[in-house]
């Protein structure tokens, strides 16, 4: 097997006395799939966070394309080709849905202050390919037509999209969904699924997924990891995962009534 | 209530006197509104209150002092030819320029080891800042005042009555034109756009690959830029410039960018303007000493009813991972 494209190496990390994350290992392929179950708190977003640059690794080391990115700050990570979406919908609520997706454009922009403020050609130039970016990434996720809406006003539905469409507009070679079907309905999550496969073959993305719904990450996901306390305690294909009795156990509790 | 004495005697038309204070009220406001963006800019999108501001405000009308100096000197030794109004363009280009490094210098020194601690040390840093400006003029300048040069020759314009100086159309329109810019670069450019978006949320934006330091700096040179060219337009309409002259100004801007709503360029400008009426038109009929008291009663009953300001959110979004 070649190396990995998103490499993670014995991580740990403490906040006070308390250990996150414990030895954490993972390897994702270009263009896999993985997925990244565990009960609550058993710390899933803090290994989002620490691959994202926003905790830097108390101990362990991140590999990206074999590039080492643990310790640069968080808008290095996401140029990089790292990107993410968030549990609770961190979204500028009073900004449009276009500009959302034109603002993750950032740090591929080049024009300058200057050529901003006269409105060269090169600047407006620019200006026209990100919006046509935006749009055909808005397409995608079915929300063109809510282009110049406040994202406030918008079903939660759509917001999810919003935050998916952001997160794409980085152009990353790496996709981190934290709990991306979290709160929506069944007729919503048919729809996100079908999303996430279409951002997977398309764009031809990785991505780690968090989820608590075992329907998504058995159905999307080639391989499942299982935190639990910050640990993994068990890795392996959907049918592997879903028989472990550690998983069960972690899930259930040991002693189960039934 | 009957019009107050002063107007009966002086037998001059109600109306007459109410467009002469409005003409000075809008030059009052235009110093008010300037040195108000830069404390909104800061506040909505640092979350920092930057109680140095004002200061930056004094620190930047003197740089005007010693860019104009230079100028003159430079016109008057006949290396080259300088028409004042140039010098004047020039001085206040130069300066906001110079500000902005002012400003940039404050940002990294003082504020940026303190963004993850508590918002009061940054509160308190300020403060001493701003004291550090002051008194470090007094040490270089020594305890006297300055008399920022006399650049344009006033013209004063009567308008059936009203009187209109040149510097006071040129202050409001500098103003103005300097408010609408930052409109224009916060609407349409893509730092702008990033800091409206970290005004929302300061913790997402450097996942869409934008440096945070980078906006934090821009954010505290353009702040300054404006303190500096407000801190200008101060010294052509009141040319005696000393140390402390910041404080007071950074208070009320401070109060104007809370009036104006957090993250609004529109907001703290229509504030700035309105805290300048209020006081101008409040001292039109009451005595002047009573001015401050009550103009700031009134705002504070306007915050009373409007907590968020003008066009402020009704609650913050700031959010943590």
């Amino acid at each position: 097997m070649t190396s990995p494209f998103l490499q993670v190496r014995n991580m740990s990390h403490d906040f006070g006395g308390l250990r996150a994350v414990r030895d954490y290992n993972l390897e994702i392929g270009s263009g896999q799939i993985r997925g990244l179950i565990g009960p609550n708190g058993a710390g899933k977003t803090t290994v989002f966070n620490l691959i994202t640059g926003i905790y830097k690794p108390g101990h362990g080391e991140i590999f990206l394309d074999g590039r080492k990115i643990d310790g640069l700050p968080p808008h290095r990570i996401a140029s990089l080709g790292v990107s993410r979406t968030f549990q609770n919908l961190l979204l500028w609520r009073h900004m449009t849905v276009i500009e959302h997706v034109k603002l993750a454009h950032y740090s591929k922009i080049r024009y300058g202050l200057f050529a901003a403020f006269i409105g060269t050609p090169g600047h407006n130039r620019e200006e026209a390919e990100i919006e046509e970016k935006a749009v055909r990434l808005l397409d995608m996720m079915g929300i063109r037509h809510l282009a110049d809406q406040v994202v406030l006003n918008l079903p939660y539905g759509a917001q999810r999209r919003v935050e998916m469409a952001r997160a794409l507009a980085t152009e990353p070679r790496i996709l981190l969904l934290d709990e991306p079907t979290a709160g929506m309905n069944p007729e919503e999550l048919v729809q996100i699924m079908e999303i996430i496969r279409r951002a997977h073959k398309e764009l031809g993305l990785a991505i780690l997924l968090i989820e608590h719904r075992m329907k998504v990450v058995m159905e999307l996901c080639e391989r499942i990891q299982t935190l639990d306390f910050g640990a993994v305690i068990a890795e392996g294909t959907p049918e592997e995962i879903q028989n472990n009795p550690r998983v069960i156990d972690a899930y259930l509790g040991k002693e189960r009534a039934i | 209530m009957s019009r107050p004495a002063f107007v009966e005697s002086a037998g001059i038309e109600p109306m007459v006197i109410f467009l002469q204070n409005l003409v000075n009220a809008l030059q009052w406001g235009s110093f008010y509104a300037l040195i108000a963006l830069g404390y909104s800019m800061v506040y909505s999108i640092l979350m920092l209150f930057n109680f140095a501001h004002g200061d930056i405000f004094m620190v930047g009308s003197y740089i005007g002092f010693g860019v104009s100096m230079g100028l003159i000197a430079l016109a008057s030794s006949g290396v080259v030819a300088l028409p004042n109004w140039l010098i004047l363009v020039l001085t206040i280009l130069f300066s906001m320029f110079l500000t902005s490094f002012v400003g940039m210098i404050v940002e990294r020194v003082g504020y940026r080891p303190l963004r993850d601690a508590p918002r009061a040390s940054a509160a308190i840093t300020g403060l001493m800042i701003g004291i550090i400006l002051e008194t470090g003029n007094l040490a270089l300048l020594g305890a006297r005042r300055v008399s920022f040069p006399s650049l344009i020759e006033t013209t004063t314009y009567n308008v059936s009555g009203v009187f209109v100086t040149n510097k006071k159309i040129m202050i409001v329109l500098v103003s103005l034109l300097l408010a609408l810019a930052l409109h224009q670069f916060v609407r349409r450019t893509k730092w702008g756009m990033a800091m409206r978006a970290m005004a929302f949320d300061f913790a997402v934006v450097p996942l869409m690959g934008v440096p945070l330091n980078t906006m934090a700096a821009l954010t505290f040179a353009l702040g300054s830029a404006l303190a500096a060219a407000a801190g200008i337009l101060f010294g052509v309409a009141y040319p005696v410039l000393d140390p402390y002259m910041g404080i007071v100004f950074g208070w009320k801007a401070f109060v104007a960018a809370i009036l104006g709503g957090r993250g609004s360029v529109m907001g703290a400008t229509l504030a700035g303007f309105l805290l300048g009426f209020t006081e101008i038109f409040v001292a039109m009929i009451f005595p002047s000493t009573l001015r401050d008291l009550i103009a700031y009663s009134i705002i504070l009953l306007i915050l009373a009813i409007r907590p968020h300001g003008f066009f402020g959110e009704p609650y913050s979004a700031r959010l943590r991972l």
